[in-house]
């Protein structure tokens, strides 16, 4: 071996500074890593969960959210019932523009509330137009304003969803019961889904939600509106907490005009089929192929 | 007489091959370590702003759910362009078997293990949960493959990776060792690469055109156009690097052909990138209505919204008088001439297709509202940190390669 020289001497210190940058350089990820748990990282995709180890996960993210949150809430699985395929209508002619819907559906799913995130975004549409060019989110004035429409848009739960074909890991899927879903914890949050979906239904969580305690809904599932992790897609699920067990969106009870019918399509006596029966119902870019279980209607 | 090493011997051998490329890469001249030192820093920057971002969410880039990709998405584009423009060297070496392209082909082999190495990384800072990496990795998380475009996306680029990676590889030890490189080992693999490097950027071009939603990027022609600007950019890198390497290195790059075939390629693929830009903007303008929202928000701006249009048109005049400066007698000649068109038509490429591409794609958004992108300082160091491990990677390749194959003295 040759005797150590200045030079080589000199390379180990540089490869020494080096690595110790390097490790200055990620010191931000340590808090980061600590947050997260060996059985997080490891978790499988919903669907491959045994019911037992779905059972410990569920606990897992009722303890997290009592951990960081300080709220105590209980998440169930609620899997599609039989028999039931569901559909929204809107009545256009009596929507006022309100966004009492907005509001109410910010508080039902335990939205961010720095961002004031929502599923619904209501479009200020000019009367003669159903060109969205024409139309704006950002309107501030009092409503119904003359000569202007309201068109709330959310997820429109599509038949054959652009958003479901682009993923790229299975994290978003279509249920029997027409609703799209995400596994929060299986998304890796490309936003390939985002940018695919022509409804701009769905959102990105750019951090971790911030919610007071208090106003945290404690009545959450595993697949709508417990609260969202980082990093990841989430969208408007119909409320599956509550209408897969019986009870209706929080979009539609807080509608003060009635605008707003929802139920099982495959119910002969429901409303929503009376609906899709007797009124002159389309539904968005229908050129587009999407399918939505979302129509709109005028009243008149 | 056969000469060939025993199986054995490579036991010995290849750990020989490794440590030498091992001296090569830490050991050079003064301004060699001041290069090392100032991309290693770089690097250094670029993956502390992206601990942040990973440890405070990514609400420190200035994405938003409207415009929801961004400059890290345009420079991977931009990237898979530069990894499948260096099949323009292997194009004339290995179909039209010129020799001294044949000498200097492994530049752009080595370019494109650099550029792929450039979009892992930007698509992996793009990530809202990196530590989920694994959930894309097929047979271990959950593969979405036929159906999205982006598990074709993961397959082509990590295939085109080890491709490269393997030819390379063999070539250089072959070399190193003394022996004539055995074509059953490599020919077949650099002509698999060749369709390779179009199917990255194909497959790239598809992960957006397949979107309905998105009439900006819905269109038949974004596949032709990506391969185009690769084939203008790839040679464009690969000219000035050619220029450094006879500069810097004994021997390894000889003679002047293989910058001569570049010119003459880069002289048709930049008219016809400029040809499919312009068949682009007259069929969105032609037609007019809604559809063409993002295309006039880019080149003129839309309700007063023009954040972009000084970019575009940056983009093309540098785009045009690079053609201009490619077509005069004088480029083959007069070397700053050349660099002056090679650096302009790489930068109108990076902007024409990475930030005029993929942002106003969510300008307006599908419910046609508009929420304008600059990106933010978080973005921007972790883009010049991707940049400068890129330029690491490739420096480190050159050398190794410029002294395993320097001429016998």
């Amino acid at each position: 071996m040759t005797p150590l020289t200045r030079r080589d001497a000199l390379k180990g210190l540089g490869a020494l500074l080096g690595a110790a940058a390097f490790g200055r350089a990620l010191a931000p990820l340590q808090a980061w890593t600590e947050g997260l748990s060996v059985d997080a990282f490891l978790q499988r995709h919903y669907r491959e969960l045994t019911p037992e180890a779905l059972r410990d996960v569920l606990r897992r993210l009722e303890d997290e959210t009592l951990q960081d949150y300080g709220a105590e809430v209980h998440i169930e699985d609620l899997r599609p019932l039989p028999g039931v395929k569901f559909a929204y209508a809107l009545n256009l002619s009596v929507c006022i523009g309100c966004r009492k819907c907005v509001e109410a559906c910010h508080h039902e799913n335990n939205h961010d509330r720095d961002t004031q995130q929502s599923y619904i975004r209501v479009l200020e549409m000019e009367q003669g137009s159903l060109d969205m060019e024409r139309g704006t989110a950002d309107y501030d004035h009092p409503v119904p304003a003359q000569g202007k429409y309201y068109m709330p848009v959310q997820c429109q739960q599509c038949d054959n969803p652009p958003c479901v074909k682009v993923c790229p890991v299975e994290a978003t899927w279509k249920e029997r019961d027409g609703l799209v879903v995400i596994d929060y914890n299986w998304c890796i949050g490309c936003r390939y889904c985002e940018a695919a979906c022509p409804y701009h239904a769905r959102r990105f969580n750019w951090k971790k939600p911030s919610i007071p305690a208090d106003e945290i809904n404690p009545v959450q599932a595993y697949l709508s509106n417990r609260i969202r992790p980082a990093g990841v897609m989430e969208k408007c699920t119909f409320c599956l907490h509550r209408t897969r067990s019986g009870r209706l969106p929080a979009c539609l009870e807080a509608c003060p005009t009635g605008a707003r019918v929802f139920g099982n399509v495959l119910d002969p006596d429901s409303d929503i089929r009376w609906v899709l029966e007797n009124k002159r119902v389309f539904v968005l870019k229908e050129e587009l192929g999407t399918k939505p279980s979302f129509f709109y209607f005028f009243d008149v | 007489m056969d000469t060939r090493l025993s199986p054995e011997s490579h036991l010995t051998t290849y750990p020989r091959f490794l440590l030498s490329a091992l001296r090569q890469a830490t050991d050079g001249s003064l301004a060699f370590y001041a290069w090392m030192i100032l991309l290693t820093a770089l690097a250094l920057v670029g993956l502390n702003a992206w601990a942040h971002q990973t440890a405070e969410g990514m609400a420190l880039t200035h994405m938003n759910d409207h415009v929801s990709w961004g400059l890290y998405i345009a420079n991977f584009t931009f990237m898979v362009g530069l990894a499948a423009g260096g099949v323009m060297m292997v194009i004339p070496a290995y179909l039209y078997h010129d020799r001294d392209m044949h000498d200097a082909v492994i530049v752009g082999e080595l370019l494109a293990i650099a550029a792929i190495v450039m979009c892992l990384l930007f698509v992996n800072v793009d990530l809202g949960r990196p530590d989920r990496f694994w959930h894309i990795l097929p047979g271990v998380g959950r593969f979405n493959w036929p159906v999205s475009m982006l598990t074709w996306d993961v397959l082509v680029l990590s295939g085109y990776l080890l491709l490269n990676l393997h030819v390379c590889g063999y070539l250089l030890y072959s070399r190193f060792i003394g022996q004539a490189p055995s074509k059953r080992w490599y020919v077949p693999f650099v002509f698999l690469s060749i369709i390779w490097a179009i199917s990255i950027h194909t497959v790239t071009a598809f992960l957006y055109c397949g979107l309905g939603g998105r009439p900006f990027w819905n269109t038949a022609i974004l596949a032709p156009r990506f391969l185009a600007s690769a084939f203008v950019t790839g040679p464009a890198f690969i000219i000035i690097t050619l220029l450094i390497l006879k500069k810097m290195t004994r021997g390894f790059v000889r003679g002047d052909g293989p910058v001569q075939t570049l010119i003459s390629i880069m002289r048709i693929t930049v008219l016809l990138n400029l040809f499919m830009v312009l068949s682009e903007v007259f069929t969105e303008l032609y037609t007019g209505g809604s559809h063409t929202a993002s295309a006039i928000y880019l080149y003129f701006g839309l309700h007063g919204h023009d954040g972009l249009v000084p970019w575009i048109w940056t983009a093309i005049a540098l785009n045009i008088t690079a053609a201009l400066l490619l077509l005069t007698p004088a480029i083959r000649t007069r070397t700053p001439l050349l660099v002056l068109a090679c650096a302009m038509t790489f930068v109108g490429v990076w902007i024409e297709k990475g930030m005029g591409l993929i942002v106003p794609g969510f300008i307006p958004s599908t419910l046609h509202e508009i929420v304008e992108y600059t990106p933010s300082l978080t973005e921007w160091k972790v883009t010049v940190g991707i940049w400068a491990a890129g330029l690491l990677v490739y420096t480190l390749a050159l050398k190794i390669a410029a002294h395993v194959m320097r001429p016998a003295t």
